[in-house]
Parts: C-alpha cells; structure tokens; sequence
C-alpha cells in the first residue's frame, strides 16, 4: 500500500467528528494477563490500555517531560489518562532532535527543547496512530481511510465497530515501512485536545512526598563518596601537602590527584567532607586569573572602549559611522555587569559505578547534555561509548550549568580509582567558588536620532570575556532603526565562565532598553510611544507591547512614591515585554510590588509551563538585578556560600506576577530564558521614572543606588 | 564510633556515625531518605528542614549529638502516607514545583506555620517562609499554595 519514505494519503485527517464518547473504559485485564508491545521507539502500549510515552529530553523544572509526551499523545490522539511517560534510553540517534547544523542531538540548552521537539513529536505520535489504524484496518478486513479516532479508541462508522488501542495489542501488526505522515494528515490546532490545555505536571506528585529522585539522592549497594577540592583560584593546579595525614583518617579508601583539584573517596559522605577540610594544599599563582580583579576589569574595560574602533564587527546594518555623524543628536551610555553564579538549588554531583573489569560504566546525573555523555565518558575510560550507560536524573535546576560534562567525569575518575561505585558531590562553595559564571561585561551604546527624535544609527559595543556568551542578545530585528552595528572587544581574563539564563541578553537588553528610556526621557517622550514607533514595522512586537501597557495601565496615575517602568526582548524566537511598578526604600532598596509581562511565543503547548518559566525568570532575573554579585580578587573568588552570595527571597518577590500569551499558531518557541532578559531594563526605567537618575551597573546594590541618587542630575 | 538511636518517622533506627555528622547526612546517606536536601549545608537555604517534635529545623545545622532522647523528627516522607497532606494537595493543585528540589524544605516549612497559625496573613507567609529559597522563583505560587490550603 505504501512505498518507504512516501506520503501517504489515506485521509486519516478524520479525527472523530462525534460527540466525545464517554471516557473510555480500561479493559479489565488483571495484571498478570498484561502484554505489552512496542509500537514504535516512543510508545509502547499495554493491552489494558496504557500507553508509555518516552521522554527524550532533561526534565528541570520546565516542564518538557509532560510537554514533549503532550505533542505525542496530541497526534497519537490518546486519552491522557491512559499515558505514562518514562526517560527515553539515551540513543541520540533514535530519540535526539536536530539543532546546530542540521546533526542530532540530544541536548537541553537555549531554550530548544520544544521548539525542537514540536514537529518531530507529532510526526512520532501520528506515526504511531497510522501503525494502530493499519492493524485495526487488517484485522477488520476495511480500508484504512474509513477509519477514524477518539481518545483512545479506533472506530469505523460504517460497519460500527469500535476498539480501545489497548485491544489493538492482540491484533497489532507493524507495517514493514511506515510513511511520513503529511501535515495535511495531522491535526489542526482548531482540534487539539491537549495541546494548548492546562494538564497537571506528571512528575509533580512526586516533587511533594519526597519521592523524586535527583542523582544526588541515589544509592547502590556498596557505595562510596567522593568530594574534590578545587580552590578559588581558577586555572591553578594544586599540590597536596599532607597526604600520609589524610590517607590515615578512618574511612579515606583513596587520594586522586586532578590537574586542577585533589579528590577523596570515603567510606562516607562526612568522612569525605571531613577529610577535605583537613587537605593543606597548595595552589600555583602563576596563571592568568591571578592578575584579575573583577572590579579594576570594568574600569580596564572603560578605558578599551574609549580607543577608536571595536576589534570586531559582529553585525551592520546600513552605515552606522555616516549615520551617528549625520543625526542631529547624538547620546552616549555605558553599562556595566558583575559575574554571577547558577546557583542552582542542586549542587553538582554525579553517581558512577566503572564495572569490575574497567570496561563499561552506569552514571546518574542530570544534565543537559545527555547525548554527549556516553562519547565523553568513553573517551575518559578508554571503552567502547555504548558501554557507558546514562541514567537521567531529575535536574534540581539546569539555568545553563549542567550542560558540561566535568561533573560527570569526575564521578566516573573516582569510581574507577577505587573500582566501587562513587557518589560525588559538589559542597555548595565547591559549586560557587570553582562554577562558571555569566561574564563581566560593558556595554557602551551610542546613538543619533533626526530632527524628528528617531532613532537613526545605533552602536552597540561589548567588552568582556566568552564571545557569545556576552554578544547574544545584542542585535535589535524588531526595531526600527536603520542603521546599526554590533562590535566586540574580546578580553580573557582565565575565569571559568558559562551559558547562564538567556546568556548575553541579561546585560544587552539591559543596556539597550535603558538606552533606549534614555533618548525617549531627553526627548521627554513616553517609553511606550518610543517603542510604539520603533516597532512599527513589526506588528506582533507592537501586539505584544499593546497587550503589555494594558494589563499594567501604563499612562494610569501611578500611586505616591511609585513608577512603572517597561523593557522589550526577543530571545528564541519569544517576544517578551515586561512592565514593573517600583518603590524606593531610603536604604536604597528598591522594591518591586508587581510584575506584567505579555510573551508571544507561537504556538503554546503546555500554558501553566509558560506561565510558570515566564514567572521564574522574572524573579531570576530580579535577584540578578538586586542581590547577585561575585567579586573576584587577584583571581580569588571572594564568596562562598549564600551567607555572602544572597539570592532573592520570599520577600523580595513581587505581590503579583501576571503573565498573558499572545495566541498563536506559529510553531512553538523557546520560553525558558523568554522574561529573564526584559528585568533589568524594566526596573532601570521605573527607577529612571521614580528619581530622574539611571542606573547602570548590574546589580542594583543599596550602595550603588545611594551614590547613582547623590550624583548630578545630567543637565 | 557512637551509636545513635533516633525516631524518624514513627521508626526508631540505630546509625553509628561521628557526633557531629549534621541529621542531613544521617537522613540522606544512612537512612537513605533522601526527600530532605542539601542545598548549602549552613542553614541559608532551607532545603534540609524537617520537624523536630513538630518544629522546623534545619537538619543540615543540627548534631546527631544535639538530637535528644525521646525527640521525634519528621521528614517529608513522614508527612502523609498517600501524599495527601492538605499542605501537598494544595501544592498540587496550584502546581507549585518546577525542577522541586527546595520543595520538601518548603512544604516542612509551610506545614509548620498552619499547625501554628491555621488562618496567616500574606505578611505572616512571607515572614515564616523567607528562610526557604527557590531558585526556580515559584515564590508567588507557594504563598497562593499555602492560603489555598489555609482556606480548605
């Protein structure tokens, strides 16, 4: 009937047009009659009717381990109570997506997951659904075009017969080939019963009773831990100095050396940890971390972008150098960040056990980077990568940091030093002082506008360290501004640094949404109006910035002693607009009382997902703004833990978060670092609104606050 | 190397351990009930508390040695046998946990304050609560989970 590869057009668009039938009834079949087949690598289906779906992706708190299933289940058109999802076994080719070129992966990073999922899990669920109708088809002795579904169960009108997929079990047969299912052969979004609809998360029954399983709660038999020390001064190797000491404490089973830490492997976790507060180490100074300071950097920095030109062009647009000379204005303004740190709740660690004979090896971890670890691993051990074997834990929060593999590797060094299964975990100064941080960096933007007040020509330009990491975000495609350019001064500093929640767009946005607060001010023209006309080109951007205005009441009498403020971002694919209301604390605190943000982000599969990340990377996006800042001295970390590293309370919280979605039908996009990015130029603008000054250093500290209100105001 | 006798749960356990092992390790590591977390190991973060006669404590902070006889503690496990708590009910219902991992802490946390006080103001919420952080930020939901449960 049909030839590999081909389309195949049975017309299995006929997704029950009847009245939803009652739920439908499990077959009552005992558990010891059950059976269960595969019907294609992402479902599996037992013969009372449950159906498995299989995760591809690493759940953190974003939801995709419903999410993705969703999609499947939306195709597959399967009743959602019948649906149980498991990890997917970690086989890139099989269960990854494509990103980065066109190649596989299996990768959780960027926001990605289901964007990159979407199509390729509806293809996965209606080819499944086409496997059930061609054996229901078969078995009925009808053609497969007059068969239709509903929730679960298989029906032809004609001769009105009916089965539940968990009957199909019985009478499955797989085609030898199955066709590519034509988009014209999959739902409309007009029929979706399950994208698009609030369905409760499905793992977190088990993150309220204690139950889920994060790597660092697992347990083997005979199980050892590990702890490193790594130091604060990032690049150093360590010496050990009193080795014969350590070894001799009760339950040290061994020492391994590590170019750049010492580990310990004890019979129990407070003898690790005991041991490693004991280690008298060494570290060698003669890297280029030992000459930077974090806070003579920025100044250093300062000094860079004052020379002629920036060292590389990144992106132009029109002729910025004729353009900034030609207007009949011109404005100039620096910003500038701190490091910050993940601080994911959960700390590194890994769980590896190297098998007796060395080759072969079983790891739990989460991570974002679940493809990569077997190759890794591999590489490490010496063996064959399909001898590496990933359990994918839960991740207490990914936010960028758990997509390397070094964590993982330790574990499995350890584990193969001392040939027993090892738990390995990162103390939370371990996890602060050797992390990988979101850069320092400055950004200086000059602009010119015409005699009408548009803006003309807009530079951008970024000093720090880790190219993308502080270029992303940079590029303004939803603003009318002909001319622009993007340049970058690359400086490395020897400072381990990362993807931290939507990267380079924190201090860009940041920058250019306060530049932009800034010409509108000298201009004394409403935010909203400047952007209104700044975005005039593109009409789900206004959308966007429209619905944004109304839910805060932007233009409304603000209350005594308060302001609004507003910052626009676009970042994997999502166009975020977020409007905050302020007050100010004589300390200097600023406190923000409520929070609106409008997303248009295409299609939204899971909403309370949405509503949940645009909610968390508000308040992320707040305490990087209030309370987070590494200091680094002659190299030396100089924080610790979160007696010194404050992450946002409960109290500093917003009363209310309101989040709206713009509807859609574009294909979904990336949510996850979709709000993070608008914060800070969102609060910026409302204290710029409240007192007439800017600030312009993240984070806004009580002290940096102080001293923005004793300057000059700017004449 | 000490023995220690404990009640976790309604259970006594027996662990031998250094006097100084802070419960975390104790909870963790010997009774393998992991749903108590480490989070910081100094008391910053909450992730690790549990009820010591029914009063929140960090156990990352808490001795071995400073558990007394007769006291009673209470993990997350302990809480409920079907995971029915009001307090975990309301948790689910307003969808609280996003990646989780402070939330045993949290929900420990909340359970105590409507044992104390059934019917908190937000104030009393925020106060009462500050101690626990969410990196996830689910600050909002967590204030709205506990007043849901406070009103059921």
């Amino acid at each position: 009937m049909t030839v590999a590869g081909s389309t195949v057009a049975i017309g299995i668009t006929a997704y029950a047009l009847y009245p939803k039938l009652a739920a439908s009834k499990k077959e009552k079949v005992a558990p010891e009659d059950w059976v269960e087949s595969s019907i294609t690598a992402w479902v599996h289906l037992r013969n009372d009717g449950r159906i498995t779906i299989y995760n591809p992706a690493a759940e953190m708190g974003q939801g995709s381990l419903t999410a993705l299933p969703v999609i499947l289940a939306e195709e597959l058109d399967a009743n959602w109570e019948d649906v149980h999802i498991e990890t997917a076994p970690i086989d890139v080719a099989t269960y990854g997506f494509k990103a980065f070129g066109n190649r596989k992966v299996m990768i959780n990073v960027g926001s990605r997951t289901v964007m990159g999922y979407y199509e390729p899990l509806r293809q996965a669920g209606a080819k499944a659904r086409y496997i059930l109708l061609h054996s229901v088809a078969l078995h009925w002795n009808v053609p497969i075009a007059e068969l239709t579904t509903q929730e679960s169960i298989v029906m032809h009108e004609t001769s009105q017969q009916k089965m539940s997929y968990g009957e199909v079990v019985d009478i499955l047969q797989i085609p030898e080939s199955i066709p590519e299912i034509a988009a014209a052969d999959m739902k409309s979004p007009t029929d979706f019963r399950l994208i698009g609809k609030t369905i409760p998360r499905f793992e977190i029954p088990t993150k309220v009773d204690g139950s889920a399983q994060f790597s660092i709660d697992v347990h083997l038999p005979d199980m050892h831990y590990g702890v490193l020390e790594r130091g604060n001064l990032h690049g150093s190797t360590p010496t050990l100095r009193n080795s014969e000491a350590i070894q001799a404490m009760e339950g040290i089973v061994a020492i391994v050396p590590f170019a750049y830490g010492i580990g310990i492997v004890a019979t129990t976790m407070e003898k690790a940890l005991a041991a490693k507060a004991k280690l008298e180490m060494e570290w060698s100074e003669d890297v280029p971390a030992a000459q930077h300071s974090s806070q003579l950097a920025l100044g250093s920095y300062e000094d860079l972008v004052q020379q002629a030109k920036a060292g590389k062009v990144l992106h132009s647009k029109g002729d910025v150098n004729a353009a900034l000379q030609q207007g009949s204005k011109q404005y100039q303004s620096i910003y500038k960040n701190d490091y910050i740190y993940h601080a994911q709740m959960e700390p590194l660690n890994a769980v590896a056990s190297v098998s007796a004979d060395g080759k072969g090896v079983a790891i739990w971890a989460g991570t974002q980077n679940p493809g990569s670890i077997a190759p890794t691993v591999a590489e490490v051990l010496g063996i064959e990568a399909d001898q590496v074997k990933l359990n994918l834990s839960y991740l207490g929060g990914g936010l960028g940091r758990r997509s390397t593999t070094d964590f993982i590797v330790e574990a499995v060094k350890l584990s193969e030093a001392v040939a027993k299964p090892v738990k390995m975990i990162w103390t939370r100064e371990d996890d602060l002082r050797y992390g990988m941080y979101r850069p320092l960096s400055l950004q200086q933007l000059e602009a010119s506008t015409d005699e009408a007040g548009n803006i003309m020509a807009l530079r951008h330009r970024i000093v720090g360290d880790g190219s993308n990491l502080i270029a992303s975000g940079a590029r303004n495609e939803f603003y009318n501004i002909p001319n622009q350019e993007v340049g970058l001064d690359l400086v490395e500093n020897g400072i381990r640094i990362k993807h931290w929640r939507s990267v380079g767009h924190g201090p860009n946005k940041f920058a250019i949404e306060s530049f932009i607060d800034e010409i509108a001010a000298d201009q004394a023209k409403d935010p909203l109006e400047m952007r209104r006309a700044l975005m005039k080109d593109n009409p789900k951007a206004l959308a966007t910035l429209e619905k944004a205005a109304e839910m805060a009441k932007w233009g409304s009498p603000v209350a005594e002693g308060r302001a609004k403020g507003m910052a626009f971002g676009e970042r994997s694919g999502a166009l975020c607009v977020g409007i905050c209301e302020i007050s100010l604390a004589d300390s200097g605190q600023i406190r923000v009382h409520h929070f609106w943000s409008a997303v248009d982000a295409g299609t939204i599969v899971q909403p309370d997902n949405v509503v949940a990340q645009m909610e968390g990377g508000i308040v992320m996006g707040m305490s990087s703004v209030f309370s987070e800042q590494l200091t680094i001295e002659k190299g030396r970390v100089q924080q610790s833990n979160f007696h010194d590293y404050p992450i946002l309370r409960m109290e500093d919280a917003p009363e209310s978060i309101e989040i709206a979605m713009m509807p859609s039908t574009e294909a979904p996009k990336g949510i996850g670092e979709a709000s993070t990015p608008i914060v800070a130029g969102a609060i910026a603008n409302a204290f710029a609104a409240l007192t007439g000054k800017r600030l312009r250093h993240l984070p806004f500290t009580p002290d940096r606050v102080k001293e923005v209100l004793q300057e000059e105001a700017p004449s | 190397m000490p023995a220690y006798s404990i009640q976790v749960n309604g259970k006594t356990h027996t662990v031998n351990t250094e006097e100084a092992t802070p419960l975390l390790w104790v909870l963790r590591e010997h009774l393998q009930l992991t749903g108590t977390k480490y989070g910081c190991g100094v008391g910053q973060c909450g992730a690790c508390t549990i009820h010591l006669d029914g009063t929140p404590m960090r156990a990352c902070t808490l001795p071995i040695d400073g558990v007394a006889d007769g006291q009673s503690i209470t993990t997350i496990e302990g809480l409920s046998e079907e995971g029915d708590h009001p307090i975990q009910q309301a948790w689910i219902q307003e969808q609280v946990p996003q990646c989780g991992y402070c939330q045993s802490g949290q929900i420990m946390q909340a359970v105590a304050l409507l044992e104390k006080n059934p019917n908190p103001s937000r104030t009393e919420i925020v106060q009462h609560m500050n101690g626990n952080l969410c990196r996830c930020g689910t600050y909002t939901r967590i204030v709205k989970a506990i007043q849901t449960a406070a009103n059921s």
